[in-house]
């Protein structure tokens, strides 16, 4: 096979994993509106966590990312 | 990335180019980064007016919200680790920001640059930890309550996920600001490689333009929440280091 082409397919194939942080990252926001929802008052607490909870799930799409940037681009 | 036979040349924005010899534009990044830390709070703090004015305000909230963090996440014990935390932050915190300017190099784009900043926390925790608890420290990696059989399974487990922070901490932050920049990268290529397409091109070329303004957005976000996610985290570990579960 062509090695530009393996590149091509490999690159689409590591960022499979954001099939995962799509539903992580969904769960995540759906969880902290339905608890912002039930228990407004606790708005304060839970929006950091979320975003942190975020952040942590958003850096796995990033290393998938990163992966497929390293075989399109070296 | 081929288009039109141009390749485009995503990753050339993290070279390092040396200045003086033996001193990179990474080394001149750091030093603005350390120079800008200490001119904000060594000139913001010197009217120490009730009111504080403009600067003084960013020094003051700067330093209370990572007063907040460290008192929330380590509890009483973390008022000697303050000064650390605070260090860290704003040097990842800058370091981050630094790169959004135009031309700018982002330092923390290096996996170098960021293993050692990991390094230096995981140490400083391992030290802590030893430093207060002695030999009782290794009974970190066998939570108390587990069945004695899964004895096997579990410590190198604990020990793996351990050593695996160094790895973690460091990749995240790199990743994310790599991942960030060859974004904006590629979406500013859509732009010049719609654009040469004519008039209609000049239209279409509106659409990664825009994607490309809201993205320097989100990258600010990032550069603030990634310095933030690396305080967090180290607060975290140094939690575990001073109360062992």
């Amino acid at each position: 096979m062509d090695v530009e082409a393996a590149k091509a397919i490999g690159a689409g194939l590591a960022v499979i994993a954001l099939f995962g942080v799509g539903l992580g990252i969904g769960n995540i926001f759906s969880t902290m509106i339905s608890s912002v929802a039930r228990n407004p008052a606790a708005r304060d607490i839970v929006f950091p966590i979320g975003i942190l909870g975020f952040a942590l799930t958003e850096a796995v799409a990033l290393f998938a990312l990163l992966i497929a940037f390293l075989i399109l681009f070296t | 990335m081929a288009a039109e036979g141009k390749t485009m040349d995503a990753l050339s924005q993290f070279e390092l180019t040396p200045i003086v010899a033996g001193f990179s534009n990474a080394n001149l990044y750091m030093l603005i980064a350390g120079v800008a830390i200490s001119a904000l709070m060594l000139v913001g703090m010197r009217p120490r007016a009730r009111i504080p004015g403009r600067l003084q305000s960013l020094a003051e909230v700067s330093y209370e919200f990572i007063d907040g963090l460290v008192r929330d996440q380590i509890g009483h014990e973390g008022k000697k680790f303050f000064p650390f935390v605070f260090t860290l932050f704003m040097f990842i915190l800058f370091g981050n920001m630094l790169g959004m300017l135009p031309y700018a190099f982002t330092f923390t784009s290096h996996i170098a640059v960021t293993f050692t900043l990991a390094l230096v926390v995981f140490i400083l925790v391992t030290a802590v930890a030893l430093a207060i608890h002695g030999l009782h420290f290794f009974g970190y990696f066998f939570p108390p309550g587990a069945p004695k059989a899964l004895a096997p399974v579990i410590i190198p487990i604990e020990i793996i996920s351990y050593l695996s922070r160094v790895v973690s901490l460091s990749v995240r932050l790199f990743a994310n600001m790599v991942a960030g920049h060859v974004m904006l990268q590629v979406f500013a290529s859509f732009i010049v490689m719609i654009g040469g397409l004519g008039a209609i091109g000049v239209v279409g070329a509106l659409a990664p333009l825009a994607i490309n303004v809201a993205l320097v957005g989100f990258e600010f976000l990032v550069a603030f929440l990634q310095a933030y996610v690396f305080a967090v985290l180290t607060c975290i570990y140094l939690h575990d280091a001073v109360h062992l579960h």
